[in-house]
């Protein structure tokens, strides 16, 4: 039997935690590919941090918000490995802006796995910027106000303006369906960067249901009722064919 | 061999690739610019990876990765950049990565000027970034050692497995001076590091981190780390002394100081008083011992930095007699100039001065 890219082993992640999932579909789609032995993943700073401890291939730490420009380094260090990062809205979408943007602009043949929760829940749920307005966080008790907070940031709709960018699609897991078109997602990506083809991004938006949701069925209900209103999911360019 | 004429900064970049570095990642800043140009030429020569990156940032972690995928990495900036990427040398050092860093020092604080100082002694050798890390730091003091140093520097980095900086100033990077060529390529096999993340093919996963979250790791690995610099501070000292025996007075000083100080030494000789100069080579490990040794007898030392007075810490830790440790330096870009420091040594050693001068 083959060794397989998930190392089936009790992961952290409060029950309901979409890293859990998406942690899974990550390296079910390496196995798929029959990529394990030539992948190298890089983890994010947040809860995603110990994502090594769950995956069975190579994989370096980077500072917050700095996995693209570590992957950067992987990547044109070995262009024959397939190198990806995974990453929050915290560390994608604030401190780590920079380094997303201009990975992306430079359309480095990378994959970036997404995750979008809209809040930062390693320190205890405060305020993203990817955070709906009105939404209650330990930084906006009233609700993010958009005088006083901005606007919550929608990344994915600016890297794929991006000539060097491939493909970006934004899926979700609220749902056994949305779960499949998320992995489907997830191995185009992987593919994308296979081909050869230049930057791939796949936005997972997902629920913290520690922080911001009585329980994890009623953060579930958030997501598909009110998130996804205006994180709208589908393919946002795809330039892969 | 013959000689060429090159900038330290292309002697330096010239250094590295010889030294098989294959990975470059920089940012443009003054007064270190003739390196990443050069760079950017040199790399596609030999096949290697040229990123000029969006920030000094994204630089350093650039060499994080690439320095993770095996290869000999380096950065290279001036004061300012080099503030910006303490994060990612902290980093560096807590994942035990080898990588080298140059930084080709200018007048701070805050954006300060593009003229050459000596100011971030301080930072390159007491740990600009957080927690308790170490990088071997060398101080050349001419092209041909902007060269030879850097050269040297992948060999450090990669046998103990840490930054290495050489810092150097904008007088020495930016001048153009003659220099042998007189180190083979050599070639590097990123395979040959067993903890590179190549892809697990054949053996267990590699993880590359400085995160250790359970109870006592931490410690313990911190502990690992001392032991390591320890090693570093018994082996890796460097040091030169010129005309010390016997010397009344010995200027201390590192890199373009040093070779000022150097003439200095042989006009106030030429005057009959002896003055010698102690020059430390590596900053971090400082050669305390042999300056101890050096401050033994009842010589005064003068330390001459372009600075406020940095380096002079570790002075007087070595000498430990404060009356004997004096310190002149300039600041924000002023170079001390051989007259100036012959008369800080005339005004400070008044009755020794002219009591040798009777003599002879």
């Amino acid at each position: 039997m083959s060794i397989k890219a998930f190392k089936n082993v009790s992961m952290h992640y409060c029950p309901g935690c979409g890293h859990s999932q998406v942690h899974k579909m990550v390296c079910d789609v390496i196995d798929e590919l029959g990529i394990r032995e030539r992948t190298v993943g890089v983890a994010p700073v947040g809860c995603a941090v110990i994502a090594y401890d769950y995956w069975n291939f190579d994989v370096s730490e980077a500072a917050h918000g700095r996995a693209p420009a570590v992957a950067t380094g992987l990547k044109r260090a070995m262009p024959d490995r397939i190198v990806f990062t995974y990453q929050g809205d915290g560390d994608l979408a604030a401190i780590g802006t920079g380094e997303i943007m201009h990975a992306a602009s430079r359309g480095e043949n990378l994959t970036v796995i997404f995750v979008n929760n809209g809040v930062y829940g390693m320190t205890g749920g405060q305020m993203a910027p990817t955070t709906l307005a009105g939404q209650k966080t330990a930084t906006s008790l009233k609700g993010r106000d958009l005088k006083r907070d901005g606007y919550p940031l929608m990344v994915s709709e600016i890297i794929a303006t991006m000539p060097g960018v491939k493909y970006v699609e934004r899926v979700s897991i609220h749902n056994r369906i949305e779960i499949e078109k998320t992995k489907q997602a997830i191995k185009k990506a992987f593919q994308c960067q296979i081909e050869g083809k230049g930057f791939s991004l796949v936005e997972v938006v997902t629920v913290c249901p520690t922080y911001g949701a009585k329980n994890v069925k009623e953060a579930y209900t958030r997501l598909e009722n009110e998130v996804l209103k205006f994180y709208k999911t589908g393919v946002i360019k795809d330039e892969t064919v | 061999m013959n000689k060429i004429l090159i900038t330290g900064n292309e002697a330096c970049a010239e250094g590295a690739i010889r030294a098989g570095c294959r990975f470059y990642a920089g940012y443009p800043i003054t007064p270190q610019n003739e390196l990443i140009a050069y760079m950017s030429k040199r790399m596609e020569e030999v096949s290697g990876v040229f990123i000029q990156s969006e920030s000094e940032l994204a630089a350093i972690n650039m060499v994080y990765g690439g320095a993770a995928a095996g290869m000999r990495a380096m950065t290279s900036s001036s004061s300012p950049g080099v503030s910006l990427m303490q994060e990612g040398l902290s980093y560096i050092a807590g994942s035990e990565l080898p990588a080298v860093i140059v930084n080709v020092q200018r007048g701070g604080p805050g954006l300060g000027n593009i003229a050459p100082a000596q100011s971030d002694y301080f930072q390159a050798t007491k740990g600009g970034g957080h927690g308790d890390y170490r990088m071997i730091t060398l101080a050349p003091m001419n092209a041909q050692e902007m060269f030879d140093f850097t050269y040297e520097a992948f060999d450090l980095a990669d046998k103990y497995r840490v930054p290495v900086n050489i810092l150097s100033d904008g007088l020495i990077g930016q001048m153009m001076e003659p220099m042998e060529m007189n180190k083979k390529m050599k070639t590097i096999s990123p395979d040959d590091k067993k903890w590179a993340l190549r892809g697990c093919a054949g053996r267990e996963p590699n993880v590359v981190k400085s995160f250790f979250i359970k109870d006592g790791v931490l410690e313990e690995w911190n502990e690992a780390l001392q032991k390591k610099y320890a090693k570093i501070s018994k082996r890796e000292v460097r040091y030169e002394e010129y005309k010390t025996k016997g010397a009344d007075i010995v200027f201390a000083a590192y890199g373009s100081m040093a070779r000022i100080c150097k003439a200095v030494c042989d006009s106030l000789r030429e005057e009959g008083i002896k003055a010698g100069l102690f020059r430390p080579i590596s900053l971090w490990p400082f050669p305390t011992k042999e300056l101890k040794k050096l401050a033994k007898g009842k010589t005064n030392f003068l330390v001459v930095e372009m600075s406020a007075g940095q380096m002079v810490e570790d002075v007087r830790l070595a000498v430990l007699d404060d009356k004997r440790v004096h310190f002149y330096g300039r600041m924000g870009g002023g170079v001390p100039q051989e007259t100036d420091i012959i008369n800080v040594v005339k005004r400070l050693f008044k009755s020794k001065v002219k009591s040798k001068k009777s003599k002879v």
